[in-house]
């Protein structure tokens, strides 16, 4: 059993990992609170069924046109509803969830609330350790593992990162040493809005691509970002495989209960925002910026 | 003078939808539209309203009325107030004369009071818990008016499943050379499955199977990989389910990425849907439920309705769609009674026997459908290599054979 939840805990951590990689990075840079992250994903799951199982166009190609279109598709969005109300927080919420309605909704007029399947781009079933896999997931793992990397290659190794965190530590310094603020803002939104994209097309082939496929990964994320720390790259990936072993454990030690999976995760969240409210490595991360 | 005839001529015109409505008999079909039980829902009523008023009507007391349909979207997938206000809605506003329909138990135990407190007649195509019928039997006055068509109340679901599971162990006895097999239950934890559980809890046993644990993943979790891990290695030969959300495609995917041995049988609503092959890209085989519809002589107007169904909507009728059922049993009870009051109507429906397209419809006295071989049971089915086969009850005529996984 203890390899099963090792094995089973990795995989699903990593998933929730690529996810919550992209919203931490946008509040950490942009201090926007992007409920509409999940919703991208769902979006990007949408495109690439459109493009690999009506359009026939293959995987890699339809998978990049997919999370280059979501990535456009964010931009766009930033200018037209974020950006006009970007001073006011609670405003960026509320636009934020009215937008991930409206992706809601129209992906619901347009495909209708039917699940839809989206082929593997790897069939077949690896072992760790004994214990089956199937290697879609193990790509997830790779991938998760590659976006991590090159984030951190980005944000520090890199001009254009510097300018992120500069404009994280201090707007206005930032803006006063002549630094287009707006631009880095809007070009946070795209890289955090392609690395969701990135997973909804990695996750499509092994979850249900439906309209409400947004929701449940929104309270993951969310959790995940609050235990490892709001802002904190490194934080989201180690609260995301908490929360990926807490689950596992779960599932494993109380077979009859393996629905409240979500909420044990959820309690994880309220003991570390009792025990440190910051989260894990909130105090971490402002020491980095 | 143009005046008074401009003026005249105005009053006829807002006068005549009213007129009209009073010459229909006006039925509100309640669904989640923009979902598939919805639209079963509605083909379903389309077509019994279509050959009903293509006939002449129904006759009330010597005058022939037509039907009127109201398509009212409860959300209720999303969203249990958005079910009872759109019962509500239904009822006062659209002013329907009768309501079926209904998917979600917890919406159609809402509406049901919604129903109740109007007294409707609610004939339900879709909820299966066995609550919203022991309500009819605790306070008989105020909920007499509800009437199940479809499905099966679930301790009902129970018996067909236990009878398929028993012939399908009998298999693996035989194939297998097992004399015990080993189930795990699978079932989404929501409040239909409560009954089945249970149940299978006391029978199987019975049924000479070894319980070897019971996992609840959430009707709409997207990954189940620890259940099916921890089932593996439990050692089972059959996954019982109860599904009715988005994790039935995700356990029938998973199980076949994992190439489980155990073979899946149960319900699982989504496996009754033409889309299940397409949702599991492919990964579907093997996977077994309960359902209502194929092209079986289970009554002998199945094949027919399913044909007619398939050719009009190019898909497969699920259960929902038995809104044709219900329609037509109104027509029966209307024209028996010569009248739509609802008072009169419920003694004539709890003593009416009909004929339906998936078995005879006859209620007991929780106005559920008599569960019975040659009653309403429902069949059995299986994704054989892209195709639903039909394979319980095998003395129907059109049965086939039940495969397990590594057969040929």
């Amino acid at each position: 059993m203890l390899q099963d939840i090792l094995v089973t805990g990795l995989v699903n951590g990593s998933t929730y990992a690529l996810l919550a990689i992209g919203f931490s990075l946008i509040f950490g840079v942009a201090r926007i609170v992007n409920v509409a992250h999940t919703a991208f994903y769902m979006v990007a799951a949408y495109c690439l069924y459109t493009l690999l199982v009506q359009g026939g166009l293959g995987v890699p190609l339809s998978g990049a046109l997919a999370v280059v279109s979501v990535t456009l598709l964010s931009v766009i969005c930033y200018r037209l509803v974020i950006e006009p109300v970007r001073q006011h927080e609670a405003a960026v919420l509320i636009a934020t969830i009215a937008l991930a309605l409206i992706f809601q909704e129209t992906v619901l007029r347009i495909f209708g609330g039917s699940y839809l399947g989206v082929p593997s781009a790897i069939d077949g079933v690896a072992h760790l350790f004994g214990i089956a896999v199937p290697k879609q997931r193990l790509l997830i793992l790779i991938v998760a593992g590659a976006m991590l990397a090159g984030t951190w290659v980005l944000l520090y190794r890199t001009r254009f990162g510097l300018a992120v965190r500069a404009t994280a530590n201090d707007l206005e310094v930032a803006n006063l040493m002549g630094m287009n603020v707006n631009r880095v803002a809007m070009a946070t939104v795209g890289i955090s809005v392609a690395l969701a994209a990135v997973a909804g097309v990695s996750v499509a082939p092994v979850f249900v691509v439906d309209p409400f496929m947004w929701l449940a990964p929104l309270v993951t994320v969310l959790s995940t970002v609050v235990i490892g720390g709001l802002g904190s790259i490194h934080g989201s990936v180690i609260g995301a495989m908490i929360i990926g072993y807490v689950e596992a454990i779960t599932v494993f030690a109380l077979p009859q209960g393996a629905f409240l999976k979500g909420a044990v995760a959820l309690s994880m969240m309220v003991i570390v925002l009792l025990v440190r409210p910051e989260g894990l490595f909130g105090v971490a991360f402002e020491e980095e910026r | 003078m143009a005046r008074h005839f401009l003026i005249a001529a105005a009053g006829m015109l807002a006068a005549a939808p009213a007129a009209f409505a009073q010459g229909t008999i006006k039925i509100a079909v309640v669904g989640p539209m923009a979902f598939v039980q919805g639209e079963n829902h509605w083909a379903g009523a389309e077509m019994a309203r279509d050959e009903i008023n293509k006939a002449g009507g129904i006759s009330v007391g010597g005058k022939k009325r037509n039907i009127e349909l109201v398509r009212v979207d409860s959300n209720e997938i999303q969203s249990v107030p958005d079910a009872t206000n759109a019962m509500e809605r239904a009822i006062t506003r659209e002013k329907a004369d009768f309501v079926i329909g209904g998917f979600r138990s917890e919406a159609v135990l809402a509406m049901q009071e919604v129903a109740m407190d109007n007294k409707k007649i609610f004939l339900g195509c879709g909820a299966a818990d066995a609550k919203l019928g022991a309500n009819v039997e605790k306070n008989y006055e105020r909920y007499k008016y509800w009437f199940r068509v479809s499905p099966l109340n679930s301790p009902d679901l129970g018996r067909t499943l236990f009878a398929v599971l028993g012939s399908i162990a009998g298999q693996v006895r035989a194939d297998m050379k097992k004399e015990t097999p080993k189930v795990a239950i699978l079932a989404e934890k929501v409040i239909w499955t409560e009954a089945i559980v249970k149940a299978a809890h006391d029978n199987l046993p019975k049924m000479k199977m070894e319980v070897v644990g019971l996992w609840q993943p959430s009707p709409t979790a997207t990954d189940v990989t620890a259940e099916l891990a921890a089932i593996d290695r439990a050692g089972a030969d059959m996954v019982f389910t109860a599904l009715s959300g988005p994790v039935g495609i995700v356990v029938a995917r998973q199980m076949a990425e994992r190439k489980m041995h155990a073979v899946a049988f149960g319900i699982n609503v989504e496996a009754q849907k033409d889309g299940f092959w397409e949702a599991t890209a492919g990964k579907g085989n093997y996977v077994a439920t309960l359902d209502t519809y194929g092209e079986v002589e289970m009554t002998p107007l199945m094949i027919p309705f399913v044909r007619a169904f398939k050719e009009r909507f190019h898909k497969s009728p699920t259960y929902n769609a038995a809104t044709y059922d219900a329609i037509n049993l109104l027509k029966t009870v209307i024209e028996k009674a010569g009248t739509t009051d609802a008072n009169k109507l419920v003694p004539v429906l709890e003593q009416t026997q009909s004929v339906g397209t998936g078995g005879q419809l006859e209620f007991t006295k929780s106005h559920d459908p008599v569960w019975g071989i040659g009653k309403t049971t429902g069949i059995a089915v299986q994704w054989q290599n892209g195709r639903k086969v039909p394979f319980w009850p095998p003395q129907v005529k059109g049965m086939q054979k039940f495969g397990f996984p590594g057969q040929t």
